[in-house]
């Protein structure tokens, strides 16, 4: 499922054969899962689930969750498009209002 | 009342001991959560008495209007509503089943703990025995619940003044008051979780 508008492997691409695949596929403009913040679930909560789900530190997390409730959002994680539809899933799963959008 | 759930220190159990009546109530809510996810077609219930009305989550869903399915499967990208409903078109049936699994999980664990199919018995005590991934799975319904009952109550941040100023007839104060158990109940399963 691959909704990105960048599928350029029609066209046969010259590859050096010392690049490793992981620089092939690396992504030129990552994406962001952003979660927002909403009245309902418990701070302690959220930090749970950053450090459940993504294996933050309770630090990290805290600090994300505190993002989250004092600015209204916060980016919790940056990646490739399908790994950040991964996230968004996971958030919701976990009943978190979560978004992804390209990195500005 | 319920003192949450709580580690027991031996096992590594995650334990709650539950009155008949809020066991029971913990069931019903999971139980038209379920309802929700799974059906639907479901049409708004004419009901008379507001109380009711309130502690109804189970229709209209009607999706997505409904404004608890609406926040429990969240639009993905706001502002592309193609990449939006693609999104939803994979994950949306996964997270439904997941959400209903969740909260079947809920209502297992309370009958297996002896909740009866009809409650009648005055003085029953329901404990239940966790292990861990059981425990989130219990946490993750809870929030499913809360977030049900938040979205019917219209709660916003920074409301508790406007709740804890309804006199208590009011069904929305009586609404609000177990929604704010159910948090208080997740909140001690956070704390278990996390230590």
């Amino acid at each position: 499922m691959c909704h990105d508008g960048t599928v350029s492997a029609a066209s046969p691409v010259e590859v050096e054969p010392t690049t490793t695949p992981d620089e092939i596929t690396v992504p030129a403009v990552p994406w962001v899962t952003i979660v927002w913040n909403d009245p309902v679930n418990l701070m302690s909560y959220v930090t749970y689930v950053f450090q459940k789900y993504f294996g933050y530190s309770k630090k990290k997390s805290e600090k994300l969750m505190m993002e989250v409730h004092e600015d209204g959002k916060s980016v919790v994680s940056t990646g490739s498009r399908e790994e950040m539809e991964r996230d968004v899933q996971a958030m919701h799963e976990y009943g978190l209002w979560a978004t992804l959008e390209r990195s500005e | 009342m319920s003192g949450g759930f709580a580690r027991h220190r031996r096992s590594g159990q995650v334990i709650a001991n539950f009155t008949g009546f809020e066991a029971d109530l913990l069931r019903s809510l999971a139980s038209q959560l379920v309802e929700l996810l799974r059906n639907e077609a479901a049409v708004p219930r004419d009901t008379a008495d507001p109380f009711e009305a309130l502690m109804d989550f189970s229709g209209p869903t009607v999706e997505p209007e409904d404004p608890v399915l609406a926040r429990l499967f969240p639009t993905a990208y706001p502002g592309d509503e193609e990449s939006s409903s693609e999104f939803r078109r994979f994950t949306e049936g996964t997270l439904r089943d997941g959400k209903a699994k969740a909260a079947c999980t809920v209502i297992d664990g309370l009958e297996e703990a002896g909740l009866p199919p009809e409650l009648t018995e005055d003085g029953l005590m329901i404990d239940v025995e966790l292990d861990e991934p059981t425990a989130e799975t219990w946490l993750r319904s809870f929030t499913d619940l809360r977030l049900a009952l938040a979205t019917r109550l219209e709660v916003e941040e920074g409301d508790e003044d406007f709740w804890h100023a309804l006199p208590d007839e009011d069904p929305r104060a009586q609404a609000h008051d177990i929604y704010e158990w159910v948090g208080y109940l997740q909140e001690t399963l956070v704390d278990a979780l996390s230590g």
